[in-house]
């Protein structure tokens, strides 16, 4: 089997806290790989680290611990010019597309901007001739080129992200939230675009959201993160027919469905969410929130048990629940 | 008590006005849930500012909203004022910027019982501290006097509805109360909503761009579209039998989870339905069918005239020329 595009070795990223001894673990020992043309789906919370986990795999930010692993080479040894080389092959999609485009630029500017920083990008009518390439790949005009990100509406801008994005032939595009918001309507338009990327052009994608449901249209494999760790992992349609992890299924369960019956007016629960959570180092993150939580669960942090080929989970009683 | 809307209309003051929600009637009776979904620019926020009174200014309302009978756009502010704060109850989408910063969340909650029910301060207190344990807050003796940056996302939307709720509210308008939430808080508040409205005699609208969470929580579903309503009925019979293309389209584009995978071919293979374009902006509508330009089922006869508003079965409307295709 050849190499995975993409492999993170045990990555963590550590802030530490201002002014406390507090160590706050956003990435907390992370291994993953992402082949070739497939896609690994990261669904999380919000704080679970996802994002920080986007950043590093980006080389945005430098991991506490651990490396990543971009077509054989290690990206955070590489000397600044060579990490500039080694970024055409990854780039990145973030959730705003109000925030993250410049309002002053054109959006021919902004699409070419991956190019400004790398000396062998063509220039000139050829730079020009590759924007309108890339325009016509996400559904733009060549015509688009000249106007404002203001002219155009957020499933559109979204559509300029992405071609920014692949200016530089990337092999591997990030995705943070790219869909979370836009509407249902221009949402399908957007994940259907990505899907024709990846079939048309091989792309990887690592793609981040809170939506389960989202992440299961492009991801084959999915990853679900809780506290900086992965709870559970594996092949897309078998986390859903058989998520083994209760966070995982937690999350199945609270996600709203057209098909499910009515609340009932039973008693609801308190919020779940309070404080005193933060000694989980040596215990397992879910264990305060877990229903099936015992003695165990805080006593020790659970390692990542295989329950069947390629599924991996977290979990001191994985299988057993 | 019951709420009727009769031909709202909203619209910006100017030469020519711009209107904003035109045509928009329905009607809520006591205890019912009506569920309002429409993406973004359908006007259903303005919808729920207009009801409460609360329009920015430059914007003006037309037709009648009546509050078992009495309509609330003839009312001077001073009556209008006791109206919104104690019959109306309203939860807003972002519990931070919905609360004062500044305040201790259980004087904001005493707030309004000091104005609207007359309390004295120590039983307003009292009363303020009932209704953050009536919401489920863990510890609320204790978070009594915190600040809203000390709490979660979902505790402070528990603050929120506790501040709605104070004055006895008799109709809850609740808008997006869960869109800035994590999805297992959500499922919380969402509980905690379904269970207030089932103890209480309270009406609840429950506004959301997400079907699913109005198939969880509403009797009946409303369906907006670009400052105006396309579809109304129960909302089993909204969303298994939609009568206009436009929510059938909307339930299309759900991303389904769960999907049998054959093999990965055909996975891969998947594309979700989508509606081309993007909603259209105030002042941007053509003439017609709002929706015609991304219809797959438009016909030159959706183009002319806006299509009437018509009742295709018993309690379930549409606005589309073309619904009896999809019966």
């Amino acid at each position: 089997m050849n190499a995975p595009l993409l492999e993170a070795r045990g990555l963590a990223r550590h802030f530490r806290q201002r002014g406390t001894h507090r160590v706050l673990r956003a990435v907390d020992g992370l291994d993953f790989t992402i082949e070739e043309g497939s896609t690994l789906g990261v669904v999380g919370e919000s704080g679970s680290g996802k994002s920080t986990l986007a950043r590093l795999v980006m080389a945005l930010d430098r991991p506490t611990a651990g490396e990543v692993i971009f077509a054989g080479e290690n990206l955070f040894t590489q000397p600044s010019h060579r990490l500039a080389r080694l970024r055409r092959g990854f780039q990145m999609v973030f959730q705003d597309p109000y925030g993250s485009l410049d309002p002053r630029q054109t959006v021919a500017r902004i699409i070419a901007e991956p190019l400004h920083l790398d000396p062998e990008a063509p220039r000139g009518t050829a730079r020009r001739a590759r924007v309108t390439e890339v325009l016509n790949q996400v559904g733009l005009a060549a015509g688009d080129a000249d106007r404002l990100p203001h002219q155009f509406s957020g499933g559109q801008r979204q559509r300029i992200a992405i071609a920014r994005a692949l200016i530089s032939g990337p092999r591997l595009v990030v995705a943070d939230e790219p869909v979370s918001a836009l509407d249902l309507s221009v949402q399908a338009q957007v994940l259907n675009l990505l899907m024709d990327l990846r079939d048309q052009q091989g792309l990887a994608f690592l793609f981040i959201s809170h939506n389960l449901a989202v992440v299961q249209v492009l991801a084959d494999r999915i990853a679900v993160m809780y506290r900086g760790r992965f709870v559970e992992s594996g092949p897309a349609d078998e986390i859903f027919r058989r998520p083994m992890h209760p966070y995982t299924r937690l999350l199945l369960e609270a996600e709203p469905r057209i098909d499910a019956p009515r609340r009932q007016a039973r008693s609801s629960a308190p919020s779940s969410r309070g404080e005193g959570a933060d000694n989980w180092i040596s215990a397992c993150a879910f264990a305060a929130r877990c229903p099936h939580a015992t003695e165990e669960c805080t006593a020790g942090t659970p390692a990542a048990t295989a329950v069947a080929p390629d599924h991996l989970v977290t979990c001191h009683y994985a299988g057993q629940i | 008590m019951k709420l009727e809307l009769e031909k709202l209309a909203v619209s910006l003051r100017g030469e020519p006005p711009l209107p904003l929600i035109a045509d928009m009637s329905f009607r809520l009776e006591e205890g019912g849930t009506l569920g309002i979904v429409g993406e973004s620019g359908s006007g259903k926020s303005l919808l729920a500012l207009a009801i409460i009174g609360l329009l920015p200014g430059g914007m003006q309302a037309k037709g009648r909203i009546l509050l078992d009978g009495r309509d609330l756009l003839g009312l001077p502010e001073s009556e209008l004022c006791h109206v919104r704060g104690a019959r109306i109850g309203m939860i807003f989408q972002e519990p931070m910027t919905a609360l004062n910063p500044a305040m201790r969340i259980g004087d904001q909650i005493a707030e309004g019982l000091l104005w609207h029910r007359k309390l004295g301060g120590a039983a307003a207190r009292a009363e303020a501290l009932r209704l953050l344990e009536r919401v489920r807050m863990p510890e609320a003796a204790r978070r009594f006097a915190f600040y809203p940056h000390e709490l979660s996302g979902g505790q402070r939307q528990r603050v929120g509805i506790a501040i709605a709720l104070a004055p006895g509210p008799q109709l809850l308008i609740a808008d997006e109360p869960t869109t800035a939430l994590d999805v297992t808080v959500q499922s919380e508040i969402l509980d905690l909503l379904a269970e207030l409205v089932a103890e209480s005699a309270m009406s609840l609208i429950l506004i959301s761009h997400d079907l699913g969470i109005i198939a969880g929580m509403a009797e009946r579903t409303l369906v907006m579209y670009a400052g105006t309503r396309f579809e109304e009925g129960p909302t089993e019979t909204v969303l298994r039998h939609p009568l206009n293309p436009y929510t059938r389209g909307l339930l299309q584009a759900m991303p389904q989870r769960g999907l049998p995978g054959t093999d990965e071919r055909d996975r891969r293979a998947r594309r979700l339905a989508s509606i081309p374009g993007s909603v259209p902006q105030a002042g941007h509508l053509a003439p017609g069918c709002r929706f015609a330009d991304r219809c797959a089922m438009a016909i030159p006869a959706c183009r002319p005239v806006e299509p009437a508003w018509r009742e295709l079965a018993p309690r379930h409307a549409v606005r589309c020329i073309r619904a009896e295709a999809l019966l």
